[in-house]
């Protein structure tokens, strides 16, 4: 989904508008759907009563990555009104009104709250606004042009009246819902500054809650265990260990898994614990075999992302040629919030309570495991304690409603720290083959770039498909480039059955950055060349080359660095920005590296919270740095091996390097910032340690001699 | 069995079996859903509580080792200065993003702040480095408790 980013703003929403006929509620519902008695409703997203309290119904997920926040300042933009001063709730589980402008569904995901609700948001600001102008000016019998609105108030300056947005209410929602209200174009006052986030304070006295919190009256605790061998079935399992637990209610049987209800998470983990189920079936493969699979499809010709030129005879008659195989490894999300899911399920209802990045999604698996239609099923979002595309998925809200099924009580399910890494929706072992036709001074002529890797947006997100090719698998993977002859091949492989696999930080552009920014500086560094002055020397003028001089200026690129100390620079488009990074890495006594400093500069376009777009930013590198150093999900006999932070490792604050970010002053549309942070970062670090003496680092995560003792 | 334990100052009594960790009896029986359980085997910090102002992983204490000790969770932070000038210094220098470590953070920092006035980045490393962010805020927490620090310095002080 990341890297169709940039043609997003135009014509893939039409094309999502065209393929999801129906879904896609971008504007208003009709205004006879929506008033509602004593306040104004112009639409599913604000609320605003009597007591001029404004409501916003957040149709993004708030994972931390500031969507409420944003989303909140569009509107309030408009809206003429404190950003403080909004009431927020999370939308619930629907497509058809809460669906994402450039996705159809209701996904938050892709870096794109901030660029989907830039009109979404701005529009019903706009239109509540007007609204309330038109209503005053109605009831003062003046022309509603003479008017405007300011810290929720209408004014009149010829007359010096005023009234409230509370006052206002009751004659606004007799009034038609403008379809195209005017939107502010500059002269911004609320988009662009640091505002405080809204969700702060509750995160620092212990009151925010996540949905591992929900308490619904009357509510039962289960702790579950799914079948640790892939695809394999629940045998059976003798359920009196468990039941001898104190507040141990009941075991609860699946298909795949068993469960310990009780009174109390305590209760139903030590019941699990006690329980010795057998499994059977499943398929024992190891990751050996999964790495063999891939290079296997690496063989194999797939099908043409994207042609320029003619790269296979550009190869010919170059020069010389490069190739390099990298392998990126399997690795889990491991948010630290585990999973959870509460549902309440009667013979007439299902309500369900989950952090969710596709509340839509897991009604509709909420409606199907429950047997219930649509209608019938409400999909509380929660906030969430990080996403990182895990919760994408739908798959334990499916096995919660069918837990809640055997159960007679609202259910809250749980999963461990173990069950959380071992039934992930992994990012899956992607491989690249590049060979690159070089000139007699060692430019490129000719990049082919063969991608092996999974088609998870055939699953997940169809629009981002075309012609058998994947085009988030494909982003970003050397077009990028000023390159004359080009050739993407996409070869689709897919792994076994029962392994769920699906988008993480950064997805596509994540894993092609690393493997694009490693090749194009391997080739700069057998022309002789700068790094820097390599890649310019390969781009147009534009947001790319501009964040690369930013960076390498901030950076202070080409300035003697202390023996066994190096930089290492990398670039990429991605989710509608543009982002370069400078790492600095120095190595240890032992021959390790670590990362020092950290030089960013993003071009996101219009900034609409600096804070919000560094905190992204420093959060992306902690992330793909923690992966670096240590990610990979291995299987061995169909089990995964690791199981929780102490063999899947992640960043510490020991290991966090000094971060330096950089924002480019533009008026462009926004793009996404939650990722290219993770995108960048690999490469970057990678390129330093070469540039350090190091080896050519093109699989990951770094073999333990490279990393500092820490 | 029923067990008597002192919770943020108050003295309240648990129907449990004396080998639950802490962590559940504050979040399921006690409904102080602030500490939060990430791991169960003290390996990230979520779940970071105080007893007798020390810091400790409630995941993995055993309600019948608490004892006498009075055990502290984030609800109360704000009761001490240094609780206080913590939880303003994650708001000034807008620490959070998820939010799900920051109760442990916070309690970490607390114990730490508690014994160490002025910590250096390497007595922060060394006290912190248990406590997973995965949102990667580190930066802003080593930030905000030297602010903090300096703070708390300042109006003892003035005082």
């Amino acid at each position: 989904m990341a890297s169709a980013a940039p043609l997003l703003t135009r014509r893939s929403f039409l094309l999502a508008a065209s393929t999801t006929a129906g879904a896609l509620a971008i504007g208003f519902v009709p205004a006879e759907a929506a008033p509602r008695a004593g306040s104004l409703e112009p639409d599913q997203f604000i609320r605003i009563d009597r007591t001029g309290t404004v409501t916003l119904i957040v149709p993004f997920a708030e994972m931390g990555q500031g969507a409420l926040t944003g989303g909140t300042m569009l509107v309030a933009e408009e809206l003429e009104v404190a950003p403080a001063s909004i009431r927020t709730e999370l939308a619930p589980g629907d497509d058809t009104l809460y669906g994402h402008a450039l996705f159809g569904d209701q996904i938050t995901g892709g870096s794109a709250s901030i660029r989907g609700g830039w009109m979404t948001m701005r529009r019903a600001g706009a239109a509540a606004r007007t609204m309330l102008i038109q209503a005053a000016a109605r009831q003062w019998s003046v022309d509603p042009a003479s008017c405007h609105a300011e810290a929720g108030i209408v004014i009149h300056p010829a007359s010096g009246r005023r009234a409230g947005y509370g006052e206002l209410v009751d004659i606004a929602r007799t009034l038609p819902v403008p379809q195209s209200p005017q939107l502010r174009t500059s002269g911004f006052k609320v988009i662009g500054t640091p505002v405080r986030r809204l969700d702060t304070p509750a995160k620092v006295n212990g009151t925010a809650k996540f949905g591992f919190d929900i308490h619904v009256p009357g509510m039962v605790h289960a702790a579950v265990m799914a079948c640790p061998v892939l695809g394999g079935r629940l045998g059976s399992v003798d359920p009196a260990p468990a039941l001898a637990v104190k507040g141990v209610r009941q075991v609860v049987q699946l298909d795949d898994a068993v469960a310990v209800v009780a009174d109390h998470g305590g209760a139903a983990r030590k019941g699990l614990a006690a329980l010795g189920p057998r499994w059977s079936g499943g398929q024992r493969i190891s990751t050996a075999a999964l790495i063999e699979g891939c290079d296997r499809a690496l063989a194999r010709s797939g099908v043409t992302a994207e042609a320029r030129g003619n790269a296979a005879q550009a190869r010919t008659n170059a020069g010389s040629v490069f190739e390099a195989t990298y392998r990126l490894p399997m690795l889990a999300h491991a948010a630290l919030e585990p999973l959870s899911c509460t549902v309440s399920l009667t013979k007439e209802a299902c309500e369900v309570w989950v952090g969710s990045q596709v509340p839509g999604h897991a009604r509709k698996a909420a409606a199907e495991a429950s047997g219930l239609p649509l209608a019938k099923v409400k999909v509380n979002n929660q906030l969430i304690g990080g996403g990182f595309g895990r919760r994408l998925e739908h798959d334990w809200v499916r096995q919660a409603v069918l837990i809640a099924k055997q159960v007679d009580a609202p259910v809250k399910v749980i999963w461990s720290r173990e069950e959380d890494m071992r039934h992930d929706a992994y990012r899956f072992h992607n491989h690249s083959h590049v060979r690159v036709g070089l000139d007699a001074a060692g430019m490129p002529v000719s990049w082919e770039h063969r991608i092996v890797a999974p088609g998870v947006m055939f699953r997940f997100l169809p629009i981002f498909t075309k012609d058998g090719v994947d085009l988030d698998a494909v982003g970003e993977s050397g077009s990028q480039y000023a390159i004359p002859n080009l050739h993407i091949d996409f070869v689709r492989h897919e792994p076994p059955p029962g392994l769920l696999v699906g988008n993480w930080r950064g997805v596509g552009t994540t894993r092609n950055a690393v493997i694009v920014e490693g090749v194009i500086d391997e080739l700069a560094r057998k022309a002789g060349r700068d790094p820097v002055a390599y890649r310019r020397a390969l781009l147009e003028p534009g947001r790319l080359r501009g964040v690369l001089d930013r960076v390498a200026s901030d950076a202070g690129w080409g300035k003697p660095l202390p023996n066994g100390t190096a930089r290492g620079v990398a670039i990429a488009p991605g989710f509608g920005s543009y982002v370069g990074m400078v790492a600095e890495v120095a190595r240890d006594a032992g021959g390790g590296f670590r990362v020092t400093r950290i030089f960013c500069a993003i071009d996101t376009g219009q900034v609409v919270n600096p804070t919000l777009v560094r905190q992204q930013i420093e959060g992306g590198i902690a992330f793909g740095l923690g992966a670096v150093l240590y990610g990979r999900i291995t299987m061995e006999e169909g089990r995964i091996v690791e199981s929780n932070f102490h063999d899947y490792r992640v960043l510490r604050m020991n290991e966090m390097p000094e971060v330096h970010v950089a924002l480019i002053d533009s008026k462009e549309e926004p793009g996404g910032v939650g990722e290219p942070g993770t995108a960048i970062l690999a490469p970057a670090v990678l390129n330093a340690i070469r540039a350090a003496g190091g080896p050519r680092v093109t699989s990951l995560p770094l073999d333990p001699s490279l990393v500092a003792r820490t | 069995m029923t067990i008597t334990i002192t919770v943020n100052d108050q003295m309240r009594e648990v129907d449990s079996e004396p080998d639950i960790a802490l962590l559940w009896v504050l979040r399921d029986m006690l409904g102080l859903t602030g500490t939060k359980f990430g791991c169960g085997i003290a390996m990230c910090g979520a779940c970071t509580v105080h007893l007798d102002g020390k810091a400790r992983r409630s995941c993995v204490t055993p309600l019948e080792s608490v004892g006498s000790a009075s055990v502290a969770t984030i609800e109360a932070l704000d009761r001490t200065p240094v609780g206080r000038a913590l939880q303003k210094a994650w708001l000034d220098l807008e620490v959070v993003q998820c939010g799900y470590c920051q109760s442990g953070q916070l309690m970490q920092a607390a114990a730490l702040l508690a014994v160490n006035g002025s910590p250096t980045d390497a007595d922060i490393d060394r006290v912190m480095s248990g406590n997973i962010c995965r949102c990667g805020t580190y930066g802003r927490i080593r930030a905000a408790i030297k602010l903090a620090a300096t703070g708390i310095a300042a109006a003892r002080k003035a005082a």
